[in-house]
């Protein structure tokens, strides 16, 4: 009698990437291969401060599962991760803490700002709240919503994830992203 | 012990010099002159019938309409044996606006104090550490004041109808 379930038929793979291959041999460019292992596997540091970041537990958890994308290791520290997720309000004393863990991170990182608050500061226009975390570090992906249901948050970051696996292994030798450094104060 | 008791005791010691008594939602308040706010800490917390001995609350106001007495600080007290409780101002002109620190008779006065220092820009003098506590140290302005414009509105980068503004 055949078995109710087999194996698990629904696995999805990452395609491989371009390249050329023989008898025993597949041959591709560091680029290619280095962002596909990069994109999929992105260590997220949640920055979480109020609502927005409530939106993102219900993303990490079962039903929207972030792990589903490779993002399984949610570390709480710039060591080692490469994805700085900043979700809520940040103060204006926040804002040196929030980019002494950016510079803590190591190159290559990536920043998104979930929701209307760390991206413009939201509804509060107030002498305590930072416009935008933009104006302390620069930001890769910007997620509307006031707070963004997680699938927006799982947009945003799909969408990191196709600059991750397309970003040439030489643009932060750049000077364009040299001089966006430089434009925060940044070596 | 009743509001009219405390009035009375504080009306024997310190006669006319406390002005404006009244009665809002039962709890006493009076004006103080700035030079005597700590005199009648004292006597408040000295006193063997009042006692009062906890300071529950010290902040600010900014009354731009009274020139000359722009700023006010307002000091709560709580009798903490009869639950009775008294509110006073202080005022000052926010061009000198220095007042005396309350820290050496109240040490929850040291936090409270800065915070007051934080937000109206009152100089508490004689306070061990008077710089700014809640918000960030290279900010000139204080912004609890009613002259701080409450937002810039020329900008264009935030969609008003997203706002509701």
């Amino acid at each position: 009698m055949a078995r109710p379930v087999q194996y698990n038929t629904k696995i999805k793979t990452v395609e491989a990437p371009e390249g050329y291959s023989g008898e025993g041999f597949f041959a591709t460019s560091f680029d290619k291969v280095i962002g596909m292992a990069r994109a999929n596997s992105i260590w997220p540091l949640p920055f979480a401060t109020s609502c927005c970041g409530i939106e993102f537990m219900a993303t990490m958890s079962a039903h929207y599962d972030l792990g589903r994308f490779g993002a399984e290791r949610l570390g709480f520290t710039p060591r080692q991760c490469d994805l700085l997720m900043v979700m809520g309000t940040i103060s204006k004393k926040m804002g040196p803490v929030l980019r002494q863990v950016y510079l803590q991170m190591a190159e290559p990182r990536w920043v998104i700002a979930v929701g209307a608050c760390a991206s413009s500061g939201g509804i509060f226009d107030t002498y305590s709240v930072l416009q935008g975390i933009d104006q302390v570090i620069p930001v890769d992906v910007y997620v509307p919503g006031c707070p963004p249901r997680p699938e927006a948050i799982l947009d945003g970051f799909m969408r990191i994830q196709q600059l991750v696996g397309q970003e040439s292994l030489r643009r932060r030798h750049s000077d364009q992203y040299k001089a966006l450094m430089n434009s925060y104060g940044i070596e | 012990m009743t509001n009219e008791q405390v009035k009375s005791r504080l009306i024997e010691k310190f006669g006319e010099a406390l002005t404006d008594f009244e009665e809002s939602y039962g709890m006493l308040s009076f004006h103080a002159p700035k030079e005597m706010n700590l005199k009648v800490l004292q006597f408040l917390y000295d006193d063997e019938a009042l006692e009062f001995r906890f300071l529950t609350d010290i902040t600010g106001v900014h009354y731009p309409a009274q020139p000359g007495a722009e700023l006010a600080v307002v000091y709560h007290l709580q009798n903490l044996r009869t639950r009775t409780r008294l509110r006073f101002k202080v005022f000052t002109s926010v061009a000198d606006p220095k007042v005396f620190t309350a820290t050496r008779l109240y040490e929850s006065a040291n936090w409270m104090e800065r915070e007051t220092y934080d937000f109206f820009g009152i100089d508490f003098v004689g306070h061990p550490n008077l710089i700014r506590i809640l918000n960030v140290d290279e900010m000139d302005y204080f912004p609890m004041r009613k002259e701080f414009p409450l937002e810039d509105q020329t900008r264009i980068d935030k969609d008003d109808e997203m706002f509701g503004r």
